[in-house]
């Protein structure tokens, strides 16, 4: 008898390391607290716990909020395919910010207390709810997909009933706390850097999650059709990619506008870190929007998912900057996140992938509707339906 | 009648009694490495600073409406009538938005423990109550630390500028910052020159983040109409096409 062992690639190997440093930081985090396994200080007392695994998972799981409203409220039936794979991604990415708010928590077993004990005045309290809430509105809607698999009729139908209804309050909820992880640091006027201080910061919050959790969709339908290799949609990516670029533009003009209205271009020539960054943060935006303009690079799948990378790169930079590098002149003191820090968010985003390669491969995730007539529809597009293995 | 603490960096020796009567009245120890600290932190939680030749007091600030109290999601913090902000330990889950949120970076973190709690000066909310001094008013040796009604305070430093202006910075700290704060200071310099930040707004922090929330009603009912009537129009379309179809 011989022992069967997973065979040993490189990604597997890479994805072991991740989860044996993220088991020992999170041995200090329980044994040595927050000053064992952090480099918070009381001058500087969110890191990327919070500006990574809460800021940035909210807004990385907003693509299943925006192509429920498209494909729901606003039926446009054809972006059904991607449908339930930017609701698996949602629901895993609130599970995961949950999984990182009980390492930054000081006591995460009081995590229920904003529930029972309210403050109306607070910005927490509004995003503790809505996150609750939102993630069993992903719950229901993701239940339907369980359903089916076991064949379960009734409790689908009783979904059914109530599905409309439901999708609306998760597109509201969403709208609120999406925006509101802006309005968390309205509170911190003298601290936060100006290129990034702005009364419309909830706003902006708002247009940017739309726009990464289209990116999002694309990044992860690009991902699957390797991983499970199927035909990958790509004249429905490619509209999505248009969507996307339209959503940037809107949202890089809002910015034009905010530092307009401030006077605040004059910081861009000061040589600082800030400046820099903010440098950063923009082109990963700009860069992708001008390129999804232009059909040819929407109908180039490699090009379509390096744009959504470059998206989810820039949000990525974006919250980083609001949430942490911002703020360190303004706190007078310096943050670099420890090792430890670093492994726990990385082994939160490797157990997300596997979680949603795990359960898309046993749920119908991506077969679910490709009998229906959404078929026909795709051939109407103006991109060419060329499926790419 | 809102009680306030009137801190005359003019007057202060830097004898650090201060800080002794705080660490007895909390409980916690105090020794000649603690008192070399100047800094406030989980186990000092009011310090004298050296800038240069004048010397300033951290303390919390107890601003008439505090960051930390609006931020709070449990409501842990609560600003009381008498002045003080108290911090209810048991309601606590450890997010350190009240850190974040205060402007003059008082909440600190008792960042080894496994369990940590926030501490902070809570301007002897019992002692107060039961019509004490606060403990650093009743240890300091020359009166550089005063405890008392907060319109009297401002009287009595306004009082102080006039009988030495030489001596005396023209401005109160405390007055208008972030709407006003329950401490107050009176220096020799300007301000930033005893460490104390000018660049916080004059508006209560709270309203920064009100003027937002309030609109949550507005976008829950308009926005819930607003979807509701989409998703009505875009399905009835939809139905009528049906029906048209089927006619055919």
């Amino acid at each position: 008898m011989s022992l069967r062992l997973p065979k040993i690639t490189f990604w597997r190997v890479v994805f072991a390391a991740i989860l044996i440093a993220g088991l020992y930081a999170t041995y200090l985090r329980v044994f040595y607290g927050l000053g064992g396994s952090t480099n918070l200080s009381d001058k500087f007392p969110w890191g990327i716990w919070i500006a990574f695994d809460v800021m940035c998972g909210v807004g990385l799981a907003a693509g299943g909020f925006t192509l429920v409203a498209i494909v729901h409220i606003f039926a446009i039936e054809r972006y059904k395919p991607v449908l339930r794979p930017a609701i698996l991604t949602s629901f895993l990415g609130y599970l995961l910010v949950v999984v990182g708010l009980i390492y930054d928590l000081g006591r995460p077993y009081n995590l229920w207390h904003p529930l029972v004990m309210w403050n109306p005045h607070s910005v927490m309290f509004e995003v503790a709810w809505c996150v609750t809430l939102y993630s069993t509105v992903l719950f229901l809607e993701f239940l339907p997909v369980v359903f089916e698999k076991f064949e379960l009729h009734k409790p689908m139908e009783w979904i059914h009933r109530i599905s409309v209804p439901l999708m609306i309050l998760g597109v509201l909820l969403s709208t609120l706390h999406q925006s509101s992880l802006g309005t968390l640091f309205l509170i911190v006027p003298e601290k936060l850097y100006p290129l990034w201080y702005t009364p419309i910061l909830p706003l902006l919050f708002f247009v940017s999650a739309i726009a990464v959790g289209l990116a999002m969709t694309i990044f992860e339908s690009w991902h699957s059709s390797r991983a499970f290799g199927r035909a990958l949609e790509l004249p429905l990516l490619a509209s999505l990619g248009r969507v996307l670029a339209v959503v940037l533009s809107v949202y890089l003009w809002i910015r034009f506008l905010d530092l307009s209205h401030r006077h605040a271009w004059d910081l861009l020539a000061r040589n600082r870190i800030e400046t820099w960054l903010f440098a950063l943060e923009i082109a990963l935006m700009l860069v992708p929007m001008v390129l999804l303009f232009q059909s040819r690079t929407r109908r180039d799948p490699g090009m379509l998912y390096a744009c959504a990378v470059m998206v989810v790169f820039g949000f990525i930079a974006n919250r980083l900057n609001v949430g942490t590098t911002g703020l360190e002149a303004g706190s007078g003191t310096h943050y670099v996140p420890k090792w430890s820090e670093i492994a726990v968010t990385l082994s939160i985003v490797a157990c997300g992938f596997a979680a949603f390669r795990a359960i898309a491969g046993y749920f119908p995730i991506f077969e679910a509707h490709s009998h229906e007539d959404v078929r026909g529809e795709l051939e109407e597009t103006e991109e060419d339906s060329v499926a790419i293995r | 009648m809102p009680r306030a603490i009137l801190y005359d960096s003019t007057l202060c020796i830097d004898c650090k009694a201060c800080e002794a009567g705080c660490a007895e009245r909390w409980g916690l120890p105090y020794n000649d490495r603690i008192a070399a600290e100047e800094h406030i932190s989980a186990h000092k939680l009011t310090a004298v600073e050296t800038h240069g030749d004048h010397y300033c007091r951290r303390l919390c600030m107890s601003c008439l409406q505090p960051a930390c109290v609006s931020v709070c999601p449990v409501g842990a913090l609560q600003k009381t009538a008498l002045g003080p902000v108290i911090y209810d330990s048991s309601k606590c889950m450890g997010c350190r938005y009240c850190m974040q949120a205060c402007p003059f970076q008082v909440p600190t973190y008792e960042w080894s423990k496994r369990l940590p709690l926030v501490r902070k000066c809570d301007m002897c909310y019992e002692r107060q109550s039961h019509g004490k001094q606060t403990a650093c008013a009743e240890a300091c040796p020359v009166g550089a630390t005063v405890n008392g009604d907060r319109d009297e305070l401002i009287a009595e430093a306004r009082r102080r500028i006039a009988g030495k202006p030489d001596q005396y910075y023209n401005r109160i700290y405390g007055l208008k910052e972030v709407g006003g704060t329950s401490v107050l200071f009176l220096s020799a310099v300007p301000f930033e020159q005893i460490g104390l930040r000018t660049n916080v707004p004059q508006e209560p922090l709270p309203e920064t983040t009100w003027r937002v929330l309030e609109l949550l009603p507005d976008v829950v009912s308009t926005g819930s109409v607003l979807l509701g009537g989409i998703w009505w129009i875009t399905n009835r379309r939809a139905e009528v096409a049906r029906k048209e179809g089927k006619r055919k």
